[in-house]
């Protein structure tokens, strides 16, 4: 089977497709040396992504083993997942900072 | 592992040997730049700031013209100002000659009588100092004397999955040599500056590294303007980067593994040796400006959809694993990264072929861009860059 997408994590909810890969074709990536695959349910332009699994709205979507987003609705699996289709996350700085000692 | 470069009496060792003719304001750029069209070995910036400005534009500007003129790079410096710019020729190169020991000349355009009369004196200034500088030979450095600049811009899925991660590999085995290298752009750390905080050396590191986050957003919110606004950019987007933190994951992936012992403000001297990262924006030229004022002596560019940027002092290196934007603009790009998309190559064997590509400029083979002479610049401003 030839390889055509990347999943970078093992944790990770979408592949990057590396070439187009259209409507009913198979895209194919690489995890622990192991082919997985799954039919694309619409055309992925080359460098976008695929989703892995079945994703409501508002689930997180995983990418290098972190969140990059949330879905804005319903993605099926083998779906084009884009800047149409997920948002940002706003982050939460204080609670990312670690206490330190106060200072004398 | 050594290369060859011109050893510096302060900091480290040059990569280059160039002769800087220095504008203080935007007034004097296109004197510098017939100055150093006259002279082999001279380059000059073009200066857009300098005058008419706040005061902490000004002391951006004085950093960054200061930062340039102690360079490593730049053996000696030709100032040439116009005469009523907030700092004057001469009180910049007073400045300038309390940092460094290199020589450095100034000469101003309303003193001299006009720009022919300040152009002959300059150019016979460049003359001299480039005939000095040709003298003096390049000798076995070792590889503890660079600081890479690490930068990436017009970012596509390519970079974030390979050509980054092949450049972290990159600044990894480079600090394992005794290098240091410094990765900028804290606009794009958010959303992943969680991830990179945890690369903090020390708990006073990782709060610098939020912080730095925190402020720019708050900075520009004061300003009414939201740095997420316009990230990713149209061209990010088209090239598969959904959302900031995607781009941002993607992005400090170039920074590598090392622990993070210094963060540094915009245009500042590293005191540290190691994985160092600088606030600054994620607007290329102006974050390599900024690297370049800080002294990084070499900088390391990735790109997706391809980017001709180069800096007058500091070679940029530009490296793709877009095998279509290699091929399209092979006349800019100098690294195909490519054959980690494929699968031919893993990230650490990619990572571990450019560290004697990195060697090889440092001992002088030019890059692309620096063999177009190219001379791009922007320095930041009191509402910055995002």
């Amino acid at each position: 089977m030839k390889i055509n997408a990347i999943r970078i994590n093992a944790a990770d909810n979408v592949a990057t497709c590396v070439t187009n890969i259209g409507k009913g074709e198979m895209a194919a990536y690489l995890l622990d040396e192991a082919a997985e695959s799954l039919t694309a349910a619409e055309d992925i332009p080359a460098w976008h992504k695929i989703a892995l699994t079945d994703l409501a709205a508002g689930d997180h979507i995983v990418k290098y083993g972190e969140v990059i987003g949330k879905a804005d609705r319903a993605i099926t699996k083998g779906s084009w997942v884009s800047h149409e289709n997920i948002s940002g996350i706003p982050r939460d700085y204080e609670s990312e900072l670690i206490g330190l000692p106060e200072q004398g | 592992m050594e290369f060859f470069g011109y050893k510096r009496k302060e900091g480290r060792a040059g990569i280059r040997n160039h002769v800087l003719v220095l504008p203080t304001c935007a007034c004097a750029s296109e004197t510098c730049r017939v100055v150093a069209s006259q002279v082999t070995g001279a380059v000059s910036i073009i200066f857009n700031t300098g005058c008419a400005d706040v005061e902490a534009n000004t002391a951006m500007s004085q950093k960054i013209l200061t930062g340039f003129a102690c360079n490593p790079n730049v053996y000696g410096v030709v100032i040439i100002g116009l005469g009523c710019e907030t700092v004057p020729h001469a009180e910049l190169r007073e400045k300038i000659r309390t940092m460094t020991s290199k020589p450095v000349v100034s000469f101003g355009i309303q003193e001299e009588g006009g720009t022919l009369k300040t152009i002959e004196k300059a150019v016979r200034a460049a003359r001299d100092l480039a005939a000095e500088a040709s003298l003096q030979p390049k000798e076995p450095c070792d590889m503890s004397e660079i600081l890479m600049g690490i930068e990436c811009g017009g970012s596509d899925a390519t970079s974030g999955i390979a050509a980054n991660p092949a450049v972290g590999e990159l600044s990894d085995r480079l600090i394992d040599l005794g290098a240091s290298t410094m990765m900028s752009e804290s606009t794009e750390w958010i959303g992943a500056e969680h991830v990179l905080a945890r690369r903090a050396a020390t708990p006073e590191i990782h709060n610098q590294i939020i912080r730095v986050c925190m402020d720019y957003e708050e900075h520009l919110r004061l300003a009414g303007q939201d740095c997420r606004a316009g990230q990713p950019t149209p061209g990010n987007k088209a090239g598969g980067l959904s959302t900031l933190e995607e781009k941002s994951l993607g992005c400090i992936h170039k920074g590598g593994t090392k622990p993070i012992v210094e963060v540094l403000e915009q245009a500042a001297r590293p005191t540290k040796k190691g994985a160092i990262v600088m606030d600054t924006g994620g607007y290329d030229v102006s974050s390599i400006t900024s690297m370049a004022a800080g002294g990084c002596n070499v900088i390391i560019f990735t790109t997706g959809r391809g980017t001709p940027t180069g800096n007058a002092i500091v070679p940029v290196l530009k490296v793709t694993a877009n095998e279509d934007t290699y091929r399209w603009m092979d006349d800019n790009m100098d690294v195909d990264l490519s054959p980690v998309i494929r699968g031919e190559k893993t990230i650490a064997e990619m990572g571990g072929e450019l560290v004697p590509v990195i060697r090889d400029i440092c001992s002088g083979r030019l890059t692309k861009a620096e063999a177009y002479g190219f001379s791009d610049i922007a320095i930041d401003h009191v509402c910055r860059f995002i």
